[in-house]
């Protein structure tokens, strides 16, 4: 089975946030709730720039290692879901996620945070594909459809990529060779130094 | 802290109250979602309104199982044109869908793009006319609202003249919304028509057509593929079009392509680029004539090509060597070694393409500034060739339409001018007696010892512009010239925060007897004054309730198709003009060729009317049916080139979109014109020359005091094919006969000559023969119709024939502006341009003292222009909450000033003043501020949310930049100055 990925090229990332809006679009998430989000490094100065960030559907999630009632799956396509019938809406998952995907829909200091929502890759939930509940509790299944997310089909440079981990990587190995300069993600210098080149 | 930018969850709670009126704003997850199927959407956000005839506004999710309908239409943010796919379930808006076949975007989408559905949703739209009664908004029905606009409408006719009543359109009109805005204003007997390029590019407008013949972008964005170095002056594409910046990244991948950026401001294209270039705000022409400088005295220009092409050079060439790289670091701040690299790969890594936006054309030196760009493209030869030329991005989706169609204060439709050549055309061809538009314009007295105007004269004489509109309402009737001052504004789709001096825009706006306000959301003239009767609103629906075509900046023209019908109580554009037209009593003369079904003209009709009268621009190969086989068919046109292959069904060799010129009658298959003034194509393939518009000769003086006669036609260059091997004048008649082309003509087509030409059929120009016959025969022999003439690097009949630099009026550098001084006070369109005496005033008062910021403006990517529309979405809403200035760290701290924090910003004119928050950034160097010019509803400090209609407030409020942008306008347009000014700004 394939491995469903998110890859954002930052050197294409312009954080031009459709792919935020994108995903509101789809599944009609209420204000205050950001399945997806732009972040940008070094804002305002030479070297800035943006990466598109959501649920990375990690191989060994933490947010499914830490739950205490264990609502998260692992698709076939290797998307990581929750059931939002099993959700107890502790938290657990925000502390233990590197990228900060849970999120709640309220918020303050004593309040029940309600059930947890993160992005579902466009995948739906446990329930039957194109179900009511299915919809009403985590949007549209557009892999079910056999469409990828929304977010990286709409991406207006084409740097958010999602897809087959193996195509989407031969797709960004292309446009590497191409540009002939470094690599467009952002902490390859961190972590290769200046002196490899691609 | 300024909650996108830097984090994107704190923001969360202020503005929920707001966003929890909206039918989706509801903050448990569950119970929103709960609400689906066809019905949810919109009851709640009507709250407690009774329907009755309202339609009920839907945009619900979508129900499983149940059929969809695909409607293709364009986005209707900004000029890229990106195809929208709308997914329609029984009527209702349920999905949008990636346009994967659209050769411009190829699926993609910005932030507004990717939102639109919820336009159409329009949980704060007007939903019924209203009108102010007392001070109270009143539902009033469409019948009440146009009797009673129409009948005021007269009587002001009646006691002020046509002229008081000033037609501002749209940019976000249709072509045959624009089209038809323009002839009724020409019904009504006005020229005072406007719409956003006067604020936009209409100094690009001017300055490119008087350059080298027609005032648009030469190539696309999609050509920017095929560029070598890409240089954006004044342009922030990242934020502004950001669906542009696929095309020019992957070029910039793909050829390793120089992108460099010349902007006061590091904004997030400059991010991207391989070279960023500060330099100070308003000194774009000192900067052009460094890099000239550098380009002439190492001989990197193209020297063929300026011979063989360009009229003048040499005069450019004797001002540039005055810009010594100290003289150019001095007043530009720009250092002499980079400014020398970047004219050096200009020049040298060719093809290079120059983009320009508002940063280069909001100046009172605006023309000047863009005939600078185009002589720095022509000294290096990069127009008309794949790759090159001067790729201006518009910024509306159909402001390159309106500006066709002549919402302008100077042109008929398709730039025929006001003269009376002009309007006999038009006459002719709407089949209306010339007689009856002279009848319809006001004669104008003789005033303060100017001379009096007949009708004619005056229907020969342009328009007020829209950024002056309120000096012709405030000023005394003896100041401006025409019968009477303003009374009152007819204003479709235009924010009211666009231009500067808003404090003296309120006060003209409290003395106008009428304001009528359509548009699908209340804007800011709404809200903004405390006017009390004589206001309307009318609720006109979106071009996605609606159908018709679009021109993308690249001239390419996209139909639309209604995707739902209009919500609410709104109308279409067309169907509102119509009314109007009847009630004034003239629909029938505007109507006779144009069908009407249930008042609502057609379209597609509108459409053949254009194509029947829009010779001079070549809007007359694109008939209605090609432009839906073009949507059809977006999948067979080449990304890079932008044309389908010769044996594809329907679209054969045909450019995407039929970009004008598209040449002739629809029948003879034009392919549109992809690349402008391009010699190295057939013009049967959309080849061209510069026009010959200006003459054949010019009479130059000569230092000695003769003159001599300069040939203004090409040499030696021409179209590939062409019969004609060296420079000609344009068509006529007589030329034909000339040439002894005349015998291809058919005889209905010289029955059509003759008959037009009256006595003088040899005089008929290509451009008004209505049987398009000169045209015809043209392409036959390889020539172009408008001629093959030279570019004029200099402009003998503008203001500073050789652009000169100029300091802006409130300039920071008082010691330059000695040198520099702005141009002399003069009287352009009907009033007093007092550019220099205020910026003397300004100077000896010592403004730059107590205001020693140089204040700028721009664009964020989630809103656009006025931000009314955008503002009220909540999907954008939330991404951008709070109106910002951004300050230098230097500035702050020196202030006091914390990021996030209150400030307040004054401004030198009108003891203006706005508050708003912080962003502390490296983005803006020191002593210069930007804010993005989007918002509105506070006014100078107050919240004005109260004053809109109940649930039509947009859900993001705050101060206007224009409340403290100051005077200022170019001579030629009228453009104001929205880019230069002086503030200060203080922790509040």
């Amino acid at each position: 089975m394939a491995r469903m990925k998110f890859l954002c090229d930052a050197d294409r990332c312009i954080e031009c946030n459709a792919c935020v809006t994108a995903c509101k679009n789809e599944h009609e998430v209420p204000w205050g709730i950001n399945r997806r989000r732009v972040v940008t490094i070094n804002d305002g100065k030479p070297g800035e720039r943006s990466v598109s960030m959501a649920c990375m559907h990690c191989t060994d999630a933490p947010c499914a290692a830490v739950c205490p009632v264990s609502c998260f799956y692992t698709t076939a396509d290797a998307v990581v879901l929750h059931s939002k019938d099993l959700c107890i809406g502790c938290g657990y998952c925000f502390y233990a996620c590197p990228f900060g995907a849970p999120q709640y829909p309220r918020v303050g200091n004593f309040g029940s945070r309600g059930k947890m929502d993160k992005c579902t890759y466009c995948a739906g939930g446990p329930e039957d594909d194109f179900s009511t509940a299915e919809y009403e509790k985590y949007g549209r299944n557009r892999l079910a459809e056999g469409k990828l997310p929304l977010c990286a089909e709409m991406c207006s440079t084409k740097s958010l990529l999602a897809g087959d981990g193996d195509i989407i990587a031969s797709i960004y190995k292309e446009r590497v060779m191409k540009r002939g300069y470094g690599s467009g993600a952002w902490g390859w210098k961190t972590a290769y130094k200046e002196t490899v080149s691609v | 802290m300024l909650t996108k930018r830097r984090d994107a969850v704190s923001g969360r709670a202020r503005l929920q109250g707001i966003a929890a009126g909206l039918a989706s704003g509801v903050l448990d997850r569950r119970s929103f979602l709960r609400r689906s199927g066809l019905a949810a959407g919109g009851v709640a956000a009507l709250g407690g309104l009774t329907l009755g005839s309202v339609r009920k506004a839907e945009a619900g999710p979508v129900v499983a199982n149940f059929k969809i309908d695909r409607k293709k239409n364009i986005c209707t943010h900004c000029s890229v044109g990106c195809s929208v796919i709308a997914e329609v379930q029984n009527g209702v808006w349920v999905g949008q869908e990636p346009a994967w076949e659209s050769p411009i975007n190829r699926g993609s989408h910005c932030a507004k793009g990717a939102s639109v559905r919820e336009l159409v949703h329009g949980d704060r739209r007007l939903k019924y006319p209203m009108k102010l009664v007392n001070g109270e908004w009143t539902r009033v029905s469409w019948d009440v609202a146009i009797n009673e606009i129409t009948a005021k409408m007269g009587e002001i006719r009646d006691k002020s003249g046509a002229d008081s009543v000033y037609l501002l359109g749209s940019a976000k009109f249709s072509n045959e919304g624009a089209y038809l805005f323009r002839k009724f204003a020409a019904f009504w007997g006005t020229n005072s028509v406007d719409h956003q390029a006067r604020i936009c590019h209409s100094t690009t407008v001017a300055g490119v057509a008087n350059t080298w013949g027609y005032g648009a972008q030469t190539n696309s964005y999609n050509d920017i593929r095929n560029s070598k170095t890409i240089i954006f002056m004044g342009s922030n594409a990242a934020e502004a079009h950001p669906v542009s910046l696929q095309h020019v990244l992957t070029g910039k991948e793909t050829n390793r392509a120089n992108m460099i950026v010349l902007d006061p401001r590091f904004t997030r294209t400059a991010a991207h680029a391989t070279e960023y270039v500060r330099f100070r705000s308003g000194t774009d022409i000192a900067v052009i004539w460094g890099m000239l400088h550098h380009i002439f005295a190492n001989g990197w220009e193209d020297k063929t090509f300026i011979q063989q092409r360009v009229y003048g050079m040499d005069q450019i060439r004797a001002e540039v060597a005055k810009w010594t790289p100290e003289e150019v670091e001095r007043v530009t701040g720009i250092p002499g070694a980079q400014l020398k690299k970047i004219a050096e790969t200009f020049a040298k890594e060719r093809p290079s393409t120059f983009i320009w936006c508002m940063g280069g054309t909001q100046h009172t030196v605006g023309t000047a500034n863009v005939r600078a760009y185009c002589n720095l493209l022509l000294a290096t030869g990069n127009v008309g060739v794949y790759g090159g030329g001067a790729n201006i991005f518009r910024g509306h989706c159909n402001v390159q339409g309106a500006t066709d169609f002549g919402l302008d204060i100077t042109n008929l439709p398709l730039y025929y001018g006001l003269v009376e050549g002009a309007w006999r055309h038009w006459a002719r061809v709407w089949d209306v007696p010339y007689d009856y538009f002279v009848s319809r314009f006001d004669e104008v007295p003789a005033k303060a010892g100017r001379p009096a105007r007949t009708r004619k004269e005056n229907m020969e004489t342009p328009g007020i512009p829209s950024t002056r509109w309120f000096d012709a309402t405030s000023f005394a009737a003896d100041d401006v010239d025409q019968r009477d001052v303003l009374k009152a504004m007819i204003i479709f789709g235009h924010g009211g925060n666009t231009v500067p001096r808003m404090p003296d825009m309120v006060k003209a706006l409290e003395k106008l007897e009428l304001l009528v306000v359509a548009d699908p959301h209340p804007t800011t003239f709404a809200a903004i004054s405390g006017r009390k009767n004589g206001t309307y609103l009318l609720p006109i629906c979106t071009q996605f309730e609606t159908s018709g075509s679009r021109t993308a900046s690249n001239r390419s023209v996209q139909w639309g198709e209604q995707v739902v019908k209009p919500i609410f109580e709104s109308k279409d554009d067309y169907e509102v003009v119509y009314r109007f037209a009847q009630k004034l009593g003239f629909a029938e003369a505007m109507f006779k060729n144009i069908k009407v079904e249930n008042n609502r003209p057609v379209p597609e009709d509108i459409l053949r009317e254009i194509n029947r009268g829009g010779w001079s621009t070549g809007y007359t190969g694109q008939s209605p049916e090609r432009l839906k086989a073009h949507m059809r068919n977006q999948d067979k046109f080449d990304l890079v080139t932008l044309r389908a292959k010769a044996d594809t069904p329907e679209v054969g060799g045909d450019y995407y979109g039929l970009p004008w010129p598209c040449w002739g009658k629809p029948e003879i298959r034009h392919p549109g014109t992809h690349t402008l003034y391009n010699t190295n194509l057939h013009v049967k393939d959309g080849g061209g020359t510069f026009r010959a518009r200006f003459g054949v000769v010019y009479p130059e003086k000569q230092p000695d005091g003769s003159t001599k006669d300069v040939n203004l036609l090409s040499e030696g260059s021409y179209t590939l094919g062409s019969e004609l091997t060296d420079g000609y004048p344009e068509f006529t008649y007589g030329v034909l006969k000339k040439l002894g082309w005349d015998k291809d003509l058919t005889q209905d087509e010289v029955a059509t000559i003759t008959r037009i030409g009256g006595g003088n059929p040899d005089a008929v120009g290509w451009a008004i023969d209505l049987s398009g016959g000169i045209i015809r025969v043209c392409l036959e022999h390889g020539a172009i119709p408008y001629g093959n003439g030279k570019a004029r690097a200099v402009a003998w009949n503008l203001p500073d024939p050789v652009p000169v630099h100029r300091e802006p009026i409130y300039t920071p550098r008082a010691d330059l502006a000695e040198k520099y001084p702005t141009r002399p006070d003069g009287r352009q369109f009907r009033m007093m341009n007092a550019g220099l005496t205020v910026q003397k005033t300004a100077i000896e008062k010592g403004v730059a003292k107590d205001f020693p910021i140089i204040l700028t403006s721009g664009r964020l990517v989630e809103y656009e222009g006025g931000g009314e529309e955008t503002r009220s979405n909540k999907w954008l809403a939330e991404l951008q909450q709070d109106m910002f200035v951004e300050i230098n760290p230097a500035d702050a701290a020196a202030r006091g000033i914390s990021d996030g924090g209150w400030v307040w910003v004054t401004g030198p004119e009108n003891q203006s003043k706005a508050r708003m928050k912080a962003l502390v950034t490296e983005r803006v160097g020191k002593g210069v501020a930007f804010m993005p010019f989007h918002f509105a509803g506070w006014f100078q400090g107050v919240d004005q949310r109260g004053n809109y209609p109940k649930g039509t407030d947009p859900i993001v409020l705050g101060e206007s930049v224009n409340t403290i942008t100051t005077y200022g306008y170019d001579p030629v347009t009228g453009m104001h100055e929205g880019k230069v000014t002086l503030c200060q700004i203080k922790a509040a």
